[in-house]
């Protein structure tokens, strides 16, 4: 047992070490991206386990189901939106035999801080029938994280590690044990069992769905899940889930009496625990971070005789990430004052583009030559170029998803709208760009795609591109894009004129065409340089 | 005892350096320890916020709550005022005054510090100009720890200790500077 001082992120990938992981697959994302940095910088020190940047979140689960098929430990990690991406692998591994542990972390951000939404990856736990653990600390995020590998064995489920961005993001000290060894090597025994032909997965399903009492009769009595009922506190009794907890111990000094309280770290949600809970009290206040999960289920269709207080009445708000002043407001504590400056309004300073960024350059070009034309559409996609949505450039009419930039220009170009142009980066074009492009080719459609290539994948931290940048060329060249329309310019305001002439160029063509604009970021550069000295 | 710090600045500033060596420091002297950092897309040259919460007893929130920190500690001005609502009635702000002035309604400098002097307990530190006296600009956030040094319950000793054991891989000279603009900073703020 030993000390350490660790993010969530960086406890939750400790566990899997300890826990005799054999491999770990993930694509950057934030909140998440720090569990495979420190698994790789633990790879190059100490020789292993695996630790691997795959294409894609659903590239990464596949690998880590192989693992796991072999018998051996695996762990994928993810932001939210990731998990949509790894759906299908995640939804199907639920009805195959799970063999070696597999442990799927999920880190939801609600409050958006760097995502286009707040969806909450509980339900996609629930979704697909299986254990969902829910850290409320980095002391948890590294025993539950353990716990799950066992779980996921001993149930033959994938289990879903929750965290959010607060407790990805926050460091403190977290006791540690000692190192279990890996699995060795064992093939799945019945391949049966992972052959989801209908007539094996109707089995699997059913298999499934028939060792849910134990799985409900394990949470029950999961430590994770924890009951405190006070007898002569029969009026209000708060359930928590996650770090809500902190918020609300944060706040139970002053409360003065004791509440009656569930804390949920453990689902599938343990109803026994609950029913106990709401036979003693006459209102329930739900605090968990995400979607008014636990909330919903309590409620349920029809009225209760008890008061359910939470995201659903207002009493916390619907969006947005709690915090304690939220918690403390829901609990009828008042307001605690801060200092103030009346009459003076901090004007807000978003993100933006750094100076000397490649992508600026490339923005110029293009805003440049789009410049008077009646119905152009810039369909752009994820990552640090989404901050040409904002002013000076102002050259982005969308970003939704990964990879939605290319399928999208298609469809507005099919749709009439000219020209239509994909504004894409080199990593964001591997994980989701290479299929939707290939339905481009395959139409010869009227649109141009702009490849923004800075050699890296920037946003999370520069990690690097799962191919290098030279292969670029040669992957949308292999596709069928025609070469006289396909070209690589460097994204540098020494070419300006030149580059702008070429965007003209391709806009007016009437067929697909690619640009890959190419130049490494320069924070990577910079720390590049550091690194030589 | 608890003394939270909110930790503010523009992307690039060493916000997470500052608040990492603080941190450090406080668990050698045996304090529990909270540090709330932000990563990802906000750190492109937009506002960024760290949470430290230091205590004698376990930290239940990684956030703290309004009106319950001791110190804003800022490595810009116009930051220094962003999160006055965390701020304890009597709590310190302590803040460079070199503007990153990146966006078009920056407020005028002189009537922002001027705002900033009128908090009950402000420190206006010219951390530029130490760190470049120092023998670096980039040493600006050291100066800064130096200057709050003498509200953060920690011991100055610790603290230097910290700074040399970061900067350490890169060299004695880098080591030297930080550490001279460390004690700059802590006796500007006297």
């Amino acid at each position: 047992m030993s000390d350490l001082v660790l993010l969530g992120d960086e406890a939750v990938a400790l566990a899997a070490v300890h826990a005799g992981m054999t491999a770990a697959y993930a694509y950057p994302g934030t909140p998440s991206t720090e569990i495979l940095e420190f698994l790789i910088r633990y790879q190059r020190r100490h020789g292993g386990p695996r630790a691997t940047w795959c294409a894609n979140e659903k590239t990464a689960y596949e690998a880590a189901l192989g693992v796991s098929f072999a018998g051996r430990r695996a762990l994928t990690a993810m932001k939210h939106v990731g998990l949509n991406v790894a759906a299908d692998p995640f939804m199907n591994s639920a009805l195959v035999s799970i063999h070696g542990g597999l442990v799927v972390v999920v880190a939801d951000d609600p409050g958006m801080h760097s995502s286009q939404n707040e969806q909450d990856s509980r339900y996609y736990a629930d979704f697909a029938r299986v254990i969902c653990l829910e850290p409320a600390n980095q002391q948890e995020a590294y025993d539950l994280t353990r716990e799950a590998f066992d779980l996921s064995e001993r149930f033959h489920l994938p289990v879903v590690v929750r965290l959010v961005t607060r407790l990805a993001h926050s460091r403190t000290s977290v006791r540690v044990g000692d190192a279990r060894a890996e699995n060795a090597v064992a093939k799945a025994p019945v391949s049966k069992e992972w052959t989801l032909l209908p007539g094996n997965a109707r089995v699997q399903w059913r298999a499934l769905i028939d060792r849910q009492p134990e799985v409900d009769a394990w949470s029950e009595q999961s430590g994770a899940n924890r009951l405190e009922l006070h007898e002569d506190a029969d009026d209000l009794g708060v359930i928590t889930t996650g770090i809500a907890r902190n918020y609300y111990v944060e706040n139970l000094e002053e409360i003065g009496r004791p509440l009656s309280h569930l804390h949920i770290g453990a689902y599938p949600i343990p109803v026994g625990l609950v029913r106990r809970l709401m036979r003693q009290v006459s209102r329930v206040l739900v605090l968990e971070e995400g979607y008014p999960y636990v909330e919903r289920l309590l409620r349920g269709l029809l009225p209760s005789d008890i008061e359910i207080l939470g995201k659903s009445t207002g009493t916390v708000p619907p969006d947005g990430e709690l915090t304690p002043d939220l918690v403390r407001h829901a609990l009828g504590l008042p307001e605690r004052p801060g200092q103030s400056m009346p009459g003076f309004q901090v004007p807000s300073r978003p993100p933006q583009l750094c100076a000397g960024c490649p992508h600026a350059d490339s923005f110029a070009a293009l805003t440049e030559a789009l410049d008077g034309m009646a119905t152009p559409v810039v369909a752009s996609d994820i990552g640090c170029y989404t901050l040409g949505a904002l002013p000076p450039y102002s050259a982005v009419d969308s970003c939704v998803c990964m990879g939605a930039s290319v399928g999208m220009a298609k469809g507005a170009s099919d749709a009439g709208l000219r020209p239509a142009v994909a504004v894409i980066g080199d990593s964001t074009f591997l994980h989701s760009g290479v299929t939707p492009l290939m339905d481009a080719v395959a139409a010869n459609t009227d649109m141009t795609l702009f490849i923004l290539d800075n050699e890296t994948t920037a946003m999370t931290g520069g990690q690097p591109t799962i191919l290098p940048p030279s292969r670029i060329e040669k992957l949308v060249l292999g596709l069928g894009v025609d070469p006289a329309h396909c070209h690589l310019i460097a994204a540098h305001h020494r070419q300006a004129e030149a580059n702008r002439a070429l965007v003209e160029r391709e806009l007016a063509y009437q067929g697909l065409s690619v640009i890959i604009a190419v130049r490494e970021c320069i924070e990577t550069l910079k720390t590049k340089k550091k690194a030589q000295g | 005892m608890k003394f939270d710090i909110i930790l503010a600045g523009v992307g690039g500033q060493g916000v997470l350096s500052v608040s990492a060596i603080i941190a450090s420091s406080a668990l050698e002297e045996g304090l529990f320890v909270k540090q709330s950092e932000v990563h990802g897309m906000s750190q492109r040259g937009g506002a960024v916020l760290a949470h430290l919460r230091l205590a004698d007893a376990p930290i239940a929130s990684d956030l703290i709550p309004h009106g319950c920190a001791s110190l804003i500690l800022s490595m810009e001005p116009l930051e220094s005022l962003r999160y006055l609502n965390f701020l304890s009635p009597d709590g310190a702000v302590v803040t460079a005054i070199t503007p990153v002035q990146n966006i078009a309604d920056y407020p005028p400098l002189d009537e922002l510090l001027d705002r900033i002097g009128k908090l009950p307990r402000a420190r206006l530190v010219d951390g530029d100009r130490l760190a470049r006296d120092a023998g670096s600009a980039r040493a600006t956030n050291m100066v800064m720890v130096g200057a709050a040094s003498h509200d953060v319950p920690v011991p100055a000793a610790t603290l230097e200790r910290f700074i040399e054991k970061t900067f350490a891989p890169k060299g004695e000279k880098v080591v030297a500077t930080n550490l001279a603009a460390f004690r700059a900073g802590r006796e500007a703020a006297l």
